[in-house]
């Protein structure tokens, strides 16, 4: 269970090999790779921001993964987080799980990121032609992490 | 009492600092009570903390929901829905 806030970019062919073989009982990893887009809502993003709380934001992504390894039987679990100024196509987060079949890797994969879109204290800010704003919560964030409490 | 209060994203650019300490009277000593006690500030901080945004809350690092209490010495953050990922 690792979990990396930064501003640095990411290395996801290393990060995948070290948890690959970590451990010869592990067949199985599942990663997800969230990138900057450079349209939201219909108008163009030249830079995305990334601000945090320091302390409590990697506290929170600990919780997840423990959350995530008390669900399913996962040998490793990784988070990294970036943030910072981003532009498009820039990697922002990688979440990886390692596990001996693929459900529970595919499953617990999944469930960490619908808890970090939701929990996590991640705010981003964008820059487009009109000026910066900041980007609104979604409600389907909201719907993706609540269906992981009826199952 | 005594906190510490950390402002964040959206709400930190609204008030305009990013962490204060306050010395609270008595009768404030959860999340809700301390937000009505904020929002008499003034206009920024009534339209922030009078109910019509979401604003989360936070004690030492973990989230919390409005009526949760806090001591002396602690830490209370304020922000709106997180947007990670």
């Amino acid at each position: 269970m690792t979990v990396r806030v930064q501003t640095e970019d990411f290395d996801v062919a290393a990060e995948l090999l070290a948890m690959r073989t970590a451990s010869a009982d592990i067949g199985a990893v599942v990663s997800f790779i969230g990138q900057v887009r450079d349209i939201n809502d219909g108008d163009v993003v030249s830079t995305l921001t990334l601000e945090h709380y320091p302390g409590m934001t990697e506290r929170a992504l600990e919780q997840i993964e423990q959350g995530a390894k008390s669900r399913w039987n996962i040998n490793e679990s990784l988070i990294i987080h970036r943030v910072g100024m981003l532009h498009p196509l820039d990697q922002i987060v990688l979440v990886a799980v390692a596990s001996a079949h693929r459900g529970e890797a595919f499953k617990a994969c999944e469930f960490i990121m619908d808890y970090l879109k939701t929990q996590a204290p991640f705010w981003k800010k964008e820059s487009t032609p009109d000026g910066e704003r900041w980007v609104e919560a979604k409600i389907s964030d909201d719907e993706a992490q609540s269906r992981w409490k009826q199952s | 009492m005594n906190i510490k209060v950390l402002y964040f994203a959206r709400i930190k650019e609204s008030v305009n600092y990013s962490t204060e300490d306050i010395v609270l009277p008595a009768d404030v000593s959860n999340i809700n009570t301390l937000k009505s006690y904020l929002a008499k500030r003034g206009e920024v901080w009534a339209d922030l903390f009078s109910g019509k945004q979401t604003v989360r809350a936070a004690i030492n690092h973990e989230l919390v929901d409005d009526m949760m209490a806090f001591n002396d010495g602690d830490e209370v953050a304020f922000f709106p829905p997180v947007t990670g990922g």
